[in-house]
């Protein structure tokens, strides 16, 4: 990192350290969304970006995480320390058994299999009553605490809790990126077949990439739970791996930041839009299409046209596993 | 006949039909897959939009079976229109971009369906010849049910003889071996890729407007019935229509038995069926291609 990316950080960490001070509660409220949002869309990015791996039923764990941290605290106790472990672990054991079955096809297979897998998900939060509420979901979820007394009934609070968890996701990926693992699994996006020649396990190191991201997702569920306080079938909807993937194209897949660009050019969109008209999903629809077709390399893409020429700027390609090149 | 076996045999009726309504849509699905490489999430969006345009053929001229060949010919259209306007522009780009972009198209329809018909729930009334019920060997069947099932399986012989016994069915069966070898052999693939999608789009939309008297029209029915094509794909496997078919039957059977004997959990035989056939044969019970 050199010294002018240093100092950017810097200034953003303290914007982001004052912010709750200096805007509305309704601006922050986008803003813990956002931040939420880009852990799950991150999440889906070790996927759709560096794996290669275009998941379209990433939802399950956002439902998944959000149920199990609510259920917890309805039934045990909201204090974090035990609703996050909760909901990670069950996100973790999920992905697990979905993985299991989705790694073992490839390419667009492997697309409609966890589309599949999600909307079953999404018919046990529908349909088994008596554990998710059915379709009137869970409400009336307890405060989320950190010890019996200190709730965070106060959203500034929340959001630092929520700033905190967002930071450590996207340090975490980075060097998870960084690692052997993680480079083995860009070469797996970037040429399968060899990889395997080379004697490398490949179903395992595409399980391991769909359990920590799935997992990751789980994170994000449980950080929505307390922020909204109420869960429903609709966390499940196939709409919501579909906003994941959205949010990662338009960001930029396979770029550290640029599936948090997404997620927040998508949410500061819907809050404009949805003050005009009730047409959100066609110009969702359209936008994407006119990122797909004219700036499939996302904002993240775009930015780096704009960087100085001879300097070269690394946005990596993303490919469907198993296709010709 | 006793009574359990009659509601047995009307329930076989019930899934035979819901089998074939499923045939008409993964059928496209499948055909467009397995020779373009592109899986169309919009195809639900056309088997919605199949049910819609019907509800407004139906309404103005008062005929269902001016309905039941207009709409999936409108739908057969817009997906010509959509092949060559937004597909075509983007073959150099890779499958994933197309696979993108008709995501994008289920965004836009699934909006466009909800602003021009609403979000009410509505049905299309079959016309009298085809409703109320008929009497085989004592036991009373559900007309339309019998002729859906009818319309599917002459939908399956004629899709069956198309494929097998015609010269451009053999185009497309040398298409899902090998698309640059038919290329090569001085075949405008880029003709049949237009052609199949516009079948796929005929398919899709006969499967709406068929479903439309037993299953209803409803926001949200484009992705729900998807998923339900997409299982029926992947335990058929891809290769031809017979493959299809014998995955619809069985996730048709499956599901609609399944709601009889288990209400709770018919979703979990769908989903086992599915986990066993992955297991046991990745590339689909009747499928030739590795999945």
């Amino acid at each position: 990192m050199n010294r002018k990316n240093l100092l950017a950080m810097s200034v953003l960490f303290l914007i982001s350290l004052v912010l709750p001070w200096v805007i509305a509660v309704y601006p922050l409220g986008i803003v813990i969304e956002i931040l939420i949002y880009g852990i799950f869309a991150s999440s889906l990015n070790l996927l759709l970006g560096y794996s290669g791996l275009v998941s379209f039923g990433h939802a399950a764990f956002f439902g998944i995480g959000a149920y199990t941290a609510s259920i917890f605290a309805q039934n045990v106790s909201a204090n974090i320390f035990f609703t996050l472990p909760a909901a990670v672990i069950v996100s973790l054991l999920a992905a697990l058994i979905i993985g299991f079955f989705c790694t073992r096809v490839s390419g667009f297979y492997f697309l409609m299999l966890t589309l599949a897998f999600a909307q079953m998900i999404y018919a046990i939060a529908h349909q088994w009553e008596s554990l998710t509420g059915g379709s009137n979901g869970l409400s009336g979820i307890p405060v989320p605490q950190l010890w019996s007394g200190f709730s965070f009934e106060d959203q500034k609070l929340l959001y630092y809790l929520i700033l905190i968890v967002f930071l450590l996701v996207i340090f975490g990926i980075r060097r998870f990126i960084a690692s052997p693992v993680g480079q083995t699994l860009i070469g797996i996006r970037e040429n399968e077949g060899r990889l395997k020649a080379i004697g490398y396990n490949i179903r395992n190191y595409k399980l391991l990439a769909f359990v920590i991201a799935g997992g990751l997702g789980g994170v994000a569920g449980a950080l929505y739970s307390y922020f909204n306080g109420f869960v429903s079938p609709h966390e499940v909807y196939w709409t919501v791996s579909g906003h994941a993937i959205i949010m990662v194209i338009i960001g930029g897949a396979g770029t550290l930041i640029g599936p948090t660009l997404g997620a927040g050019f998508l949410i500061i969109l819907q809050s404009v839009v949805s003050s005009y008209t009730d047409r959100w999903y066609s110009i969702v629809g359209l936008t994407f299409i006119a990122f797909v077709l004219f700036a499939p390399k996302g904002i993240m893409g775009l930015i780096s046209l704009l960087k100085l020429p001879g300097k070269k700027e690394v946005t990596q390609n993303f490919n469907v596993e198993g296709e010709k090149a | 006949m006793n009574e359990s076996l009659s509601i047995l045999a009307m329930q076989v009726l019930n899934g035979l039909a819901y089998g074939m309504l499923l045939f008409l849509l993964a059928a496209g699905l499948s055909l467009i897959f397995g020779n373009m490489d592109i899986l169309n999430l919009a195809h639900g969006s056309f088997y919605m939009l199949g049910a819609y345009i019907a509800l407004s053929v139906a309404q103005y001229l008062d005929n269902f079976w001016l309905a039941l060949i207009l709409a999936p010919l409108l739908v057969g259209l817009i997906s010509l229109v959509l092949e060559l306007g937004l597909l075509r522009i983007s073959y150099n780009r890779g499958h994933l971009t197309q696979v993108l972009l008709t995501f994008g198209l289920a965004y836009v329809f699934n909006d466009l369906v909800r602003w021009i018909w609403g979000a009410a729930i509505h049905t299309l009334t079959p016309p009298a010849s085809i409703s109320g019920s008929l009497e085989i060997m004592g036991q009373t069947f559900p007309r339309y049910r019998v002729f859906v099932v009818l319309l599917g399986f002459v939908i399956a012989f004629l899709l069956w003889f198309f494929q097998e016994k015609t010269r451009w069915g053999a185009i497309i069966r040398a298409g899902v071996s090998d698309k640059e070898m038919v290329g090569g052999l001085g075949i405008n693939i880029h003709l049949v890729f237009t052609l199949i999608f516009a079948l796929g789009g005929v398919l899709a939309g006969l499967s709406g407007v068929a479903a439309g008297p037993i299953l209803g029209l409803y926001p949200g029915m484009d992705f729900e019935t998807l998923i339900f094509a997409l299982i029926v794909v992947v335990v058929g496997g891809l290769g031809s229509f017979t493959a299809t078919f014998g995955g619809a039957i069985i996730i048709g059977l499956a599901d609609t038995l399944g709601k009889v004997w288990f209400p709770e959990a018919s979703l979990f035989l769908i989903f086992a069926i599915m986990a066993v056939v992955l297991l046991v044969k990745p590339q689909g019970l009747f499928g030739g291609r590795a999945a």
